[in-house]
């Protein structure tokens, strides 16, 4: 199904938002996430589904002022 | 000084984007003897890996982050970000930033105030980046805030304090929160001079990284950061219109024909 990845259109096989990251190259990196708009816990990724056009946010520490 | 019951000894807090290398941030903050730096969220990808390095960095420098919501606009953003920081930080402290303009990346401080209150409710220490309001400091102390962080100038414009009268009236209205100058800082001077109004600490970045000499500059705000501080417990003298001579009169030889 299309998942929008980081403002990214992409085609993805996986149903929970766990397996989008397994299947996105994000295993042991320090990330955190957010589903259309609303933040998923690391815990919750595993029991949270996915659905067409979804929106997903992955982000990781930054410089910052 | 003592922010959300964590006593801090430096009273200089850094960014910790814009500099040349990584190298040279390292040098920076350990040149800044800073107790806290600031850092954000961005995007990552799971090829490239960006953000993982630069953590990495940070956790070696053993320091304390404040992550930030730069670049926020709404209630929304700013607190979905202030959540994934606080997970992936593993800190409740955050640098909320609710942007109302771009040009001068002045804070909505409405906006601000409604997302301090939801963040303050779920258990977050926020650090509010707002104008010298007294008002919205009123209304962020009400939602919870207990350390308020005034602009000096808009960020990045490195013009030091626009408003010192204000600044000053906020730091006798409210002598016993903790009030951190973030933002325009542009000199040493200008931390300094900060710190003489009783600020209890600044928050700078593009000063330092974007300095011929970031490790130089860092250097030299932490000693204009501890003078500062110094002159404001020494009790600064009153200004005065007309000269008033320093060296006695009396006893003064009378040379004149």
């Amino acid at each position: 199904m299309k998942i929008i990845v980081n403002g990214a259109e992409l085609e993805l096989g996986a149903t929970t938002l766990a397996e989008a990251l397994e299947a996105l190259d994000y295993r042991d990196a320090v990330v955190a996430t957010a589903l259309n708009g609303h933040f998923v816990a690391a815990r919750a990724r595993a029991l949270t589904r996915l659905s067409e056009g979804d929106k997903i946010e992955i982000v990781a520490p930054r410089q910052g002022g | 000084m003592e922010l959300y019951g964590v006593e801090i000894a430096s009273r200089l807090l850094l960014g910790t984007a814009q500099y040349p290398s990584p190298a040279i941030l390292a040098d920076a903050v350990r040149a800044a003897r800073v107790d806290i730096v600031t850092v954000s969220l961005r995007r990552e990808s799971g090829r490239l890996r960006e953000g993982q390095d630069f953590w990495s960095l940070i956790r070696t420098l053993g320091i304390r982050v404040l992550p930030n919501t730069a670049g926020c606009h709404s209630v929304k953003e700013a607190v979905t970000t202030a959540q994934m920081a606080r997970e992936i930080f593993a800190t409740n402290w955050i640098k909320l930033e609710v942007i109302g303009e771009a040009d001068t990346l002045q804070p909505d401080v409405f906006g601000l105030a409604e997302a301090a209150r939801i963040l303050s409710d779920d258990g977050f220490a926020v650090f509010p980046y707002m104008t010298e309001d007294l008002i919205v400091a009123e209304r962020l102390i009400e939602a919870g805030c207990r350390v308020l962080m005034p602009w000096g100038a808009p960020i990045g414009s490195g013009k030091g304090l626009n408003n010192p009268f204000g600044l000053q009236a906020l730091r006798a209205h409210f002598p016993d929160i903790p009030l951190v100058v973030d933002a325009g800082i542009g000199l040493p001077s200008h931390a300094a001079a900060a710190m003489e109004l009783g600020y209890d600490a600044v928050l700078l970045n593009t000063a330092v990284a974007k300095a011929g000499d970031p490790v130089a500059m860092a250097q030299a705000f932490a000693g204009a950061v501890e003078a500062g501080r110094a002159a404001y417990l020494a009790g600064p003298m009153e200004a005065r219109d007309m000269a008033a001579p320093s060296t006695p009169v009396l006893g003064r030889p009378v040379l004149a024909r």
